[in-house]
């Protein structure tokens, strides 16, 4: 696909490396060199200097026969203006855009061809806000992702130790919960795995690999294992599971025991996602929520109705003490500076507070810090890629959410066709010929939501779930979807 | 967690450890009554009520004698309340143990909490005939509650390995002028050698003047305490001497002035800070015009000759006003608006800082001065004015605690009135009991003016809160009865 991407910032950069790999023919549009430079030199991009909204500029990038403009820039309204004119001007098929502000996106009616001609807006407060939220609400979760309008949950969790599960094969877990049927999808093993357990596809670290992450650089730490049913359960791995969304909870209880519902928590930074998230969370949970600047304080006060609103400073150690921080179930490090989120999430942990998150702008903080003080590391980045991503993929796709800073994907496609023209339909999920490093993990027809299991016979318009933990074999997950010349 | 952000363990540590101190207290008398030769079933109750506090206080403490943990704020506000509770409550025994006084034991803690609090309120008629063991416990415990048995506790307390910074800040909230010393120990060890002194002071000053030693140190303890409990049921009128009565004139005045200002006279031997104190001012111009006031009716109206009206002017204008509670005259019969005058005036009080009780003159001049600011910013609706006491600005936050705890005071005031006449109280005595027991004051009028013995139980029960209340300053105890106190 031929793709214009309006914008190198962090967004706009990772989105075009991602969008190159997958072989779409890229031009990016910048009005800032040095940020294009890296992408032209060593991505080896089309790039263009000048304004996005720039009739002239959006001309020069070939908006005349692109197929997808993608505006990420910092201004919401140089992102409206551009896809006002592509649509004008350029009648671009599909135009995104990124909106930041609420006061946008709020308008339900604003984006329509006649009124802002944009086909999707892309939010990402409200992604990250709907992201934290999901992991509040199973506080034991690394990662939670909803697919098919909500119906199926899938959700990353550290195995913990003396959790049920632990110790056993997998085989075991459907002893343990009865009718409820699951399934894995993926586990990843630390470095720092216990015992030289055999598993089939991944590999425990070997000595030599250990003593080199130990010391100098870096290679990813844990390798991703493809679940069979003698895989043994380890404390510490990270395992993702799918399936019916109101069986969550009770999966997760078998690998993570505190599965006790969060009451209380804390959120430091009172900038537009802290003060979206307190306004949903306010509601159902016992909120504090701690910003630096007085004025703004006061204008959150008056925003919110049950929220407790401090004022100082995130990382003061007097207000947290004060406030009870070992009494919070959940410590959320929402401010704009990536190193006082860190710093402060850091100390709640040490003081005590239960499950701790940063939101972490820099993907190279993010590998920094994960697993180690802080639970869960939110990329704004990866949350807005993974929204963007979706809707570049080719075939019947239609959710891609990223895991695992990006390493693993998991996706929902629909299966078009019949027996003849489709390489999903008709067929038992064992015989499809999935790539590797993928697994179906659940199949939703209608309103049922069925785990996948061999014997499964793939109809048509079926929803399927999948998950990917080697990226670059994403094209023949693609390739599957797409329907073949008979089918008109 | 613990479900309640109070370290329970460590409250019943420190109450059973003051507990414990206090039993010792009911010993003091039975060597009192050895001395002077009282019958044996005045001394039993004192070994008896001993023996219950003590037993009752190790069995608090021995238990969690190992829970030593840093004081929060919540668990000194909860300490200093149910300290005095708890404390008023046993301190009860030995009035409920001797049978001549025949109390039940509403009646015998409504005492007791008179005493503890250095309200003065009595309902035992005859005590001219009691024998001395119980008149010195009285007055003992008048002298013990004066101090605010906190700061005692403050001075002793680090020395069992338990912080005491929260509870000094619990027991006089808004108004506050600052530590005297570094370090709250030696503050408290400081105003503690004050009160001693002046107490020995008054003794002697009592004794050389007529009392018999018993009396002098009885009253000199309900003098500085500024209590009003006396040994005899015509409280110093019984003595008719003018001499008596101006001695306890200048104790009572000196007890009510802001103890920091006498710890100055020790270090720097001077008294000219005194008078450069706005609040000691105010006290004493106070004093003076309430004097002269009362003082002229009293004469112009023929209730007395000029001389006799200024000493019992002066005298009652002092006593009530600086909420003792002493009488010499039945003062209660004085015409016009006399009496609620000097009701009145208790409202005011002592300074802070003192034994007295009431709202402190600090706030009654706070308040004055922010009235006077608003009719000065009427006219000019530009102006900056800013509230000072000396040479301090009171910061807006201080104005707004004072006006709240101003309107704590009434609603109080308005409740217990009301709940005292729906017992059937009049109106007149009802407001003057609510008032007189809020106030730390003692006697009041109607019904109450001479002793509260023909009031029932349910009142006595609601006057004895009162007292907490008044002693306490409202919003410590207040503050135990919102639901955000239980929270975190």
């Amino acid at each position: 696909m031929k793709i214009i991407v309006l914008g190198a910032g962090q967004v706009g950069q990772s989105v075009a490396r991602s969008l190159a790999a997958e072989q779409n023919d890229l031009v990016v549009v910048d009005t800032n060199v040095d940020a294009l430079k890296h992408l032209e030199e060593v991505e080896e991009l089309q790039t263009v200097v000048g304004y996005a909204s720039h009739p002239e500029v959006l001309k020069e990038a070939g908006a005349e026969d692109a197929d997808m403009i993608i505006a990420a820039t910092d201004s919401d309204e140089t992102n409206i203006v551009a896809m006002q004119i592509a649509y004008s001007l350029y009648r671009t098929p599909s135009k995104i855009a990124r909106i930041r502000s609420a006061e946008y996106a709020r308008e339900k009616d604003l984006f329509k061809n006649d009124n802002i001609p944009i086909d999707t807006i892309i939010s990402p407060e409200q992604l990250i806000t709907d992201h934290v939220e999901r992991i509040i609400e199973h506080p034991g979760a690394i990662q939670v992702v909803d697919f098919a309008d909500s119906k199926v949950r899938l959700v990353g969790v550290k195995v913990q130790e003396g959790a049920p599960m632990e110790g056993w094969p997998l085989s075991h877990l459907s002893k343990l919960l009865g009718n409820i049927d699951t399934r894995l999808v993926a586990i990843y093993r630390g470095a720092k795995g216990r015992g030289d357990e055999k598993s089939s596809n991944g590999s425990t670290a070997t000595r030599q690999e250990k003593n080199s992450l130990r010391g100098e650089n870096k290679e990813p730490a844990e390798k991703p294992i493809i679940p069979e049913g003698k895989t043994v359960i380890h404390a510490d791995d990270v395992i993702f599971f799918m399936g019916k969304r109101r069986d969550t909870t009770k999966v997760m209880a078998q690998f993570h025991h505190d599965e006790v519902s969060c009451k209380r928590i804390m959120i430091a930074g009172g900038g537009n996602i802290g003060l979206l998230l307190a306004r949903k969370l306010e509601e159902r949970y016992e909120v504090k929520l701690v910003e630096m600047n007085l004025e703004r304080s006061q204008y959150l006060s008056s925003m919110l109705k049950h929220t407790q609103v401090h004022t100082a400073d995130a990382a003061d150690l007097d207000l947290m003490k004060k406030e009870y921080i070992e009494a919070m179930d959940v410590y959320c490090a929402l401010t704009n500076d990536d190193e006082a989120n860190i710093l402060s999430a850091m100390l709640a942990r040490k003081k005590g507070a239960g499950k701790v998150m940063s939101l972490i702008n820099r993907p190279a903080y993010v590998d920094l810090i994960e697993d180690e003080m802080i639970d869960v590391a939110i990329s704004p980045q990866q949350i807005t890629i993974g929204a963007l991503l979706t809707l570049t993929r080719q075939g019947d796709v239609v959710a891609v959410h990223s895991l695992r800073r990006g390493e693993a994907e998991a996706l929902e496609g629909v299966a078009k066709g019949d027996a003849d023209t489709s390489q999903l339909v008709g067929r038992c999920i064992s015989d499809i010929k999935l790539p590797e490093s993928a697994s179906i993990g659940v199949v939703v027809r209608g309103d049922k939501v069925m785990i996948a299991h061999h014997d499964l016979i793939i109809e048509s318009d079926d929803h399927l779930i999948l998950l990917i933990t080697d990226k670059s074999q994403i094209n023949g997950v693609e390739k599957l979807f797409q329907v073949g010349f008979g089918f008109v | 967690m613990s479900p309640i952000p109070i370290q329970l363990r460590v409250v019943q540590r420190v109450v059973g450890v003051l507990l414990t101190l206090f039993s010792i207290t009911m010993l003091t008398p039975v060597l009192i009554g050895l001395v002077y030769g009282d019958p044996f079933n005045s001394l039993s109750p004192f070994l008896g009520a001993f023996t219950a506090t003590v037993l009752v206080g190790l069995l608090l403490y021995l238990p969690v004698k190992n829970h030593e943990a840093e004081l929060r704020i919540r668990d000194g506000f909860l300490i200093v309340v149910l300290f005095w509770a708890v404390l008023g409550i046993f301190g009860g025994l030995p009035f409920y143990l001797y049978s001549p006084l025949d109390l039940n034991v509403a009646r015998a803690i409504f005492e007791s909490m008179s005493g503890l609090t250095t309200t003065g309120a009595t309902l035992i008629v005859g005590l001219d005939l009691l024998p001395k063991s119980i008149l010195f416990y009285r007055q003992q415990m008048q002298w013990l509650g004066g101090m605010g048995i906190i700061v005692l506790a403050v001075a002793i307390l680090p020395l069992l390995g338990i912080g005491g910074q929260q509870l000094y800040k619990a027991e006089t909230p808004g108004i506050n002028k600052g530590k005297l010393t570094p370090r709250i120990a030696n503050t408290a060890k400081a105003l503690w050698y004050i009160y001693l002194c002046l107490t020995i002071a008054c003794a002697l000053a009592y004794w050389a003047a007529g009392m018999s030693l018993f009396d002098a140190v009885g009253h000199s303890f309900s003098t500085v305490a500024i209590g009003g409990f006396s040994t005899h049921d015509n409280s110093i009128g019984y003595f008719d001497s003018t001499l008596i009565e101006m001695i306890a004139v200048v104790f009572m005045l000196i007890s009510g002035v802001n103890f920091a200002l006498h710890f100055a006279a020790t270090r720097s031997f001077s008294v000219s800070h005194y008078w450069r104190d706005e609040e000691f001012r105010t006290y004493i111009y106070i004093a003076l015009t309430l004097t002269i006031v009362t003082c002229g009716y009293l004469y112009l109206t023929q209730t007395s000759e000029f001389s006799k009206s200024f000493r019992d002017a002066l005298f009652h204008v002092v006593s009530i006003g600086t909420t003792t509670g002493f009488t010499s005259e039945e003062y209660f019969n004085w015409p016009g608006f006399l009496p609620v005058l000097l009701l009145f005036a208790s409202f005011a009080g002592g300074c802070a800082g003192s034994t007295g009780g009431g709202m402190k003159v600090v706030r009654v001049l706070l308040l004055f001065k922010q009235g006077q600011r608003e009719l000065l910013r009427m006219l000019h609706p530009y102006a900056t004015v800013v509230v000072k006491v000396g040479k301090t600005t009171i910061p807006r936050h201080m104005i707004d605690v004072v006006w709240g705890f101003f309107a704590s005071y009434l609603v109080v005031l308005a409740v217990m009135l009301l709940l005292l006449m729906a017992a059937g109280l009049d109106q007149e005595s009802a407001f003057s009991a609510v008032v007189a027991c809020l106030n730390n004051l003692g006697p009041g009028l109607g019904i109450v003016a001479a002793n509260y013995s023909s009031l029932g139980e349910f009142e006595l029960s609601v006057l004895s809160v009162a007292m907490l209340f008044g002693r306490l300053e409202i919003f410590t105890l207040l503050v135990l009865f919102t639901p955000a106190f239980w929270r975190y």
